[in-house]
């Protein structure tokens, strides 16, 4: 009896890597055919420009927003602890490195990933489970094309712009509570921030960051989606797995890309 | 119509991406357009740069007047040459004004400041600052201060 339940665990272990296997080949594929050949039927920008609204600029408030909290909140916390070092002035360099090369892009994509991530797992769940998917496909529309790549697509373009603009109003409300709340001399937060900013370590290596992150978390939103089970429950599960392993894939991501980028080796 | 503003909406987003870009390279990371005909060109042999970096700002009076372009060893009689770009509006420096490594704050970054001296001559590009005044190190100045008081002592 006992063995025989020890053999059963060690089938259903290997069940759960094989299945796990299969879902990355699937998601590979998936990728792969969504992105790569023919376009299928014509009006693919219509469609682009019609999920970039969805996905991007409706995803606009809640990136400025707390964005603009985010830089407020370390603007604070920066002051009080440099006040002590008697180095208040640097607050700018701190608020300006911690939001280009952390907080705007992984925040983004996290928030992303929340906002924008789940509702297209959803959408094309519930396209699945309403049976569009195959209609489409009954009438010699690919899916794959029609339905995923402007949604893949329109992610890989918007996060990293959301990403820019989170950074940017992280700034601007950082310097506002820095310099007309708490009474940092204008000119040398910005001087500071100037000299320690540089564009392309800084910058660019926090745009390709949000880059790594939007494919990812687009992939990972759409692929569950159109591999989620047709049902009401399949649905929410498959848009909870889109949060979890979005979540966790920006953030071991944000590591190794850090180490890379910064870690000097 | 309802098309329209779609895409109204859509190239604000991307142009408000592109501006908020342009305004990280301008604003925040300094990337000025301006190239180095603005500037000219001033060297410093120092007997120990210790901490000065490149990027670090040349001041006088305490208002930035250039950056710190290069360092490296001066093979010959062992200083550390540090090479400045100084803003082309400040062209009136005399040839014995002096050089110091100074350190903003307690814990702050080093930079360089300038001071002027007297002499009706003046630098000009390529122009060399005989006059420095090194990097205070710690280790030194506790060096100097246990040497005192052990001199103290035997007296």
């Amino acid at each position: 009896m006992r063995k025989k339940s020890l053999l059963e665990r060690i089938r259903l272990f290997g069940r759960a890597a094989i299945d796990m296997v299969a879902v990355l080949g699937r998601s590979g594929l998936f990728l792969l055919h969504a992105l790569v050949g023919r376009r299928g039927i014509g009006g693919g920008f219509q469609l682009l420009v019609k999920q970039l609204y969805s996905v991007g600029v409706m995803s606009l408030l809640i990136i400025v927003v707390s964005g603009m909290f985010i830089g407020m909140v370390l603007a604070l916390q920066g002051f009080s602890i440099l006040t002590k070092y008697g180095s208040e002035q640097a607050v700018g360099q701190m608020v300006a490195l911690t939001l280009l090369r952390e907080l705007g892009p992984v925040v983004t994509a996290l928030l992303f990933a929340g906002r924008a991530g789940s509702a297209l797992t959803a959408e094309i769940g519930n396209m699945k489970s309403t049976e569009q998917l195959s209609s489409l496909e009954m009438i010699g529309v690919d899916p794959l094309k029609y339905i995923a790549a402007p949604r893949l697509w329109a992610g890989f373009i918007s996060l990293p712009i959301l990403a820019i603009i989170f950074s940017v109003v992280g700034i601007w409300g950082g310097s506002w509570v820095a310099i007309d709340w708490l009474g940092v001399y204008d000119g040398s937060f910005w001087a500071n921030m100037q000299n320690s900013v540089s564009f392309t370590d800084d910058v660019v290596n926090g745009v390709i960051k949000s880059v790594v992150f939007a494919f990812v978390v687009t992939w990972i939103a759409v692929f569950q989606g159109y591999d989620c089970e047709p049902t009401s429950e399949g649905i929410s599960r498959a848009t909870t797995k889109t949060v979890v392993y979005a979540s966790l894939a920006i953030l071991g991501l944000d590591f190794i890309l850090t180490a890379l980028m910064f870690g000097d080796f | 119509m309802q098309n329209r503003t779609l895409e109204i909406g859509v190239g604000m987003f991307l142009l408000a991406g592109i501006l908020a870009l342009i305004l990280l390279a301008l604003r925040v990371s300094g990337l000025s357009t301006s190239a180095a005909n603005d500037t000219y060109k001033l060297y410093a042999y120092f007997d120990n740069i210790a901490g000065l970096t490149v990027r670090a700002k040349v001041t006088m009076a305490g208002v930035t007047v250039g950056k710190v372009t290069a360092i490296d060893l001066d093979r010959d009689n062992f200083t550390g040459r540090v090479t400045m770009q100084v803003d082309k509006k400040v062209n009136n420096l005399p040839v014995d004004s002096t050089a110091s490594i100074l350190t903003a704050g307690l814990l702050g970054e080093k930079y360089i400041g300038l001071s002027v001296g007297g002499d009706d001559k003046l630098l000009t590009d390529g122009g060399t600052i005989h006059d420095t005044q090194s990097s205070l190190v710690l280790e030194d100045l506790i060096g100097k201060f246990l040497l005192n008081t052990v001199n103290k002592d035997a007296k």
